[in-house]
């Protein structure tokens, strides 16, 4: 494989040698970042390593490690040794998949690890008659030519397979790029766009709408170009106190206009214009959604109270507040009301939130709901390379299948009649899977009797 | 019969089967190793039923999902895992020895699920973060490729010990029963290429997965981290035997320190470190 002479620097970027050395030292080096706690607040590590420690660690930029010059520089390093290294093989390949194979000489195929010998009566038709049954019955379409000792009939399966590696090799170098694309450092350093590609989050409190969102880290706020409202934050619990889901309800408005209203959920978040909110967090306010209904829907009131406040209803004529509640954590359960129509007692009760309680006064039938005010907390993603990434990573599988599990097969039979009766010679090479193509062969041959 | 009793009796199968099949290795009488085949079948078989009746009892209290979402439940698969795809690589290759390597991993595996109290075997709601499709997709490549790493380790270690044995005259030796040197290293490579293929397929459900549920695919937690460096170990030792023709000793040790690298990614990071990751740690 070593050429006569060849730029030094392509030669090493060529060499395998290089790619296993760079496989190690990715394996070696990445382990670092799983021992020592990534992207900590400085004082951490002051306290848990010392000064010393923790400069030298600052200085290998070792508490964001991957996210460092020299790892990206390994990475680098990586991605050029793949795309030299094959673009150097793939001529090779494509040598090998145009060769000519009608011009294999009988005494090459005498060397083929697959060989077969079958002598028939009569002469160079029956003989053949035989060849083109053996192959078409296998589905193979030969070819043929007439050499000086005899006449070559060829066939070849699975030839591109060949290209298998090199599908793997681009898909590798298909989600680099995707990654390349879709970060957010990329976009603000490279592109001076940090709109392009970013990583952010908002908190959105009940019945409120934001147009930024706060990218990571710097917080620097980034325009959507349209808002988000949130209609509603709710969180279910199992029996058993574990949560079980937490839920927004949403509104894209754009331009003053309700685009769309939907769910987001862990799991299931919603994609507008190339931008993904994600449920990511929550904030419980001490402040309750209280709704008030009088009769049949005579009335209806809905507002947003602080607790241990007296609020008027004046429509109604109705003085009502919460005057105690049951907290679990920050998450308020169960609220106690205090209602009056300025006849008789006030009425006085506990309710969970979320549930009705019917209050019966002089002066009507009341419903009374209470639901604590909630913020929901959006992740907010632009990544315009995340179809390059999972396209790679379905190339990948593919690629890996092919090289793995396919195989370039051919099929020699050479031809050789004295009028009376006819040899033929099969032979057969496969690049992988040896052992499978020796059975298909033996039937192709007509020889696994 | 509930399934942690299921898993109970699988859990004891094993255990004899390994014996049996230690018995083959070591006195070389096919019968106990017929034996040991048929009851890692029969294990294989009860423990197969355990994981359906299982799904079917998280049904019964209301928060059914797939029995692969706790450090016990993902234990009893690969433990499913390996026997599976042992029994099959057994049925193929014919080299019934090699059980007596192997099935002591399925015991091991079921046997520290029932008894660590580091692990807790009852069946619990799901958070919200582990209701997805792409966890069962995700849990279910990888652990495939992980059943198929610990055979190829178990390989590499037979191919050690044989080789340290020397190459005695056949016939001789506690070892001789054993397939030879070429075979073991042809079975080996073939096991770390399966084992690579799902291996990937596990990293990328698991990023697509963490993209739906975090919006980020990759975020080096070290979970992640150790998954690809166990990639790049067994990316290194493929381009090593294909390219650099690599084979025998080097690549019996690389297929174990692949394991080693599988078994931290699993244990190791759930026990040791910190990360998104954490349910393996109740
Ligand atoms: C982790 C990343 C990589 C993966 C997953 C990967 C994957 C593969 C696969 C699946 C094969 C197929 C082997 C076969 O069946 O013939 C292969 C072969 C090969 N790879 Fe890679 N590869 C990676 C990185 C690299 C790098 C960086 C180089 C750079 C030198 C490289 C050079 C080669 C060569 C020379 C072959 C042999 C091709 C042949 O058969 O002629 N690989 N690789």
């Amino acid at each position: 494989m070593t050429k006569t002479s060849k730029n030094p620097l392509l030669a090493f970027f060529s060499s395998v040698q290089l790619a296993l050395f760079l496989l190690f030292l990715m394996a070696g080096t990445s382990i670092i970042g799983t021992i020592i706690p990534q992207n900590a607040p400085p004082g951490r590590y002051l306290e848990q390593y010392g000064a010393k420690m923790a400069r030298f660690m600052e200085l290998l930029n070792l508490t964001d490690m991957y996210n460092s010059r020299w790892f990206l520089l390994l990475l680098l390093l990586f991605a050029l040794n793949l795309i030299v290294c094959s673009l150097e093989r793939i001529p090779q390949v494509i040598k090998i998949i145009k060769r000519d194979n009608l011009d294999t000489s009988a005494d090459r195929l005498e060397k083929m690890g697959l060989r077969a010998r079958v002598t028939l009566p009569g002469g160079a038709q029956e003989g053949e008659a035989h060849i083109r049954k053996v192959f078409q019955q296998q589905g193979w379409k030969p070819q043929q030519r007439q050499q000086k000792d005899g006449t070559l009939f060829f066939a070849e399966k699975g030839a591109w397979t060949r290209f298998g590696v090199y599908i793997v090799h681009l898909s590798i170098l298909i989600v680099l790029l995707g990654a390349l694309i879709g970060s957010s450092t990329v976009a603000k350093k490279l592109l001076r766009d940090p709109s392009f590609a970013f990583k952010g989050s908002v908190m959105i409190p009940e019945s409120r709408q934001s147009e930024v969102i706060y990218a990571f880290k710097s917080g620097t706020p980034i325009e959507l170009g349209f808002g988000v409202r949130c209609d509603y934050f709710t969180i279910e619990y199992y029996p058993n106190g574990m949560p079980k889901t937490y839920l927004s309800k949403v509104t894209v408005v754009e331009d003053g206009a309700e685009v769309l209203s939907t769910d987001i959920k862990v799991n299931s978040p919603l994609t507008y214009k190339g931008i993904t909110f994600y449920q990511s967090s929550y904030q419980p306010y001490q402040d309750y959604v209280v709704t008030l209904q009088k009769g049949a829907a005579e009335l209806q009131t809905s507002s947003i109270i602080p607790h241990s406040q007296q609020q008027q209803w004046s429509e109604a004529g109705i003085t009502y507040g919460i005057i105690n509640r049951e907290n679990r954590g920050e998450v308020t359960r169960r609220v106690k009301v205090w209602l009056s129509d300025g006849q008789g007692e006030p009425s006085i009760f506990w309710v969970n939130l979320g549930q009705e309680a019917l209050v019966e006064r002089p002066s009507g039938s009341y419903t009374f709901q209470a639901k604590q005010l909630y913020a929901t907390g959006l992740q907010v993603t632009k990544d315009p390379g995340v179809w390059l990434v999972y396209g790679g990573c379905i190339l990948m599988l593919i690629g890996l299948y092919v090289a793995f599990f396919m195989s370039h097969r051919k099929l020699f039979a050479m031809l050789r009649s004295d009028g009376s009766s006819a040899t033929i010679l099969f032979a057969g090479s496969a690049n992988k899977n040896k052992v499978g193509f020796e059975k298909k062969f033996e039937d192709l041959a007509g020889t696994n009797r | 019969m509930d399934s942690s009793q299921l898993f109970g009796i699988t859990m004891i199968a094993y255990l004899l089967s390994s014996a049996f099949y230690l018995a083959l290795f070591i006195f070389r009488n096919s019968t106990p190793g017929f034996i040991g085949m048929l009851l890692a079948a029969a294990g294989l078989l009860i423990q197969t039923v355990g994981i359906g009746l299982r799904w079917y009892e998280s049904y019964q209290i209301g928060i059914g999902h797939a029995p692969l979402t706790n450090m016990y439940e993902s234990l009893v698969f690969f433990s499913w895992c390996t026997a599976l795809f042992y029994l099959a690589m057994e049925l193929k290759y014919k080299t019934r020895v090699i059980g007596a390597f192997v099935m002591p991993f399925a015991f091991i595996a079921l046997a520290y699920a029932s008894f660590s109290d580091r692990i807790n075997d009852q069946i619990s709601p799901l958070i919200p973060a582990l209701q997805s499709n792409w966890l069962i997709a995700h849990v279910v490549t990888c652990f495939i490729g992980y059943g198929a790493f610990a055979v190829a380790g178990s390989l590499g270690m037979i191919y050690l010990l044989k080789k340290s044995a020397g190459d005695k005259p056949a016939q001789e030796g506690l070892f001789s029963s054993l397939p030879e040197l070429k075979i073991i290293d042809d079975l080996t490579h073939k096991t770390i290429i399966f084992g690579f293929m799902w291996l990937s397929a596990g990293i990328i459900t698991g990023a697509i997965w963490a993209n739906e549920a975090w919006g980020t695919y990759w975020s080096w937690d070290p979970k992640e981290t150790w998954s690809i460096i166990t990639w790049f170990v067994y990316a290194l030792t493929l381009h090593a035997r294909f390219t650099r023709g690599w084979s025998g000793t080097r690549i019996a040790w690389l297929a174990i320190i692949g394991f080693v690298a599988v078994f931290f990614t699993y244990f190791g990071v759930n026990f040791l470190l910190s990360g998104l990751h954490s349910y393996g740690s109740s």
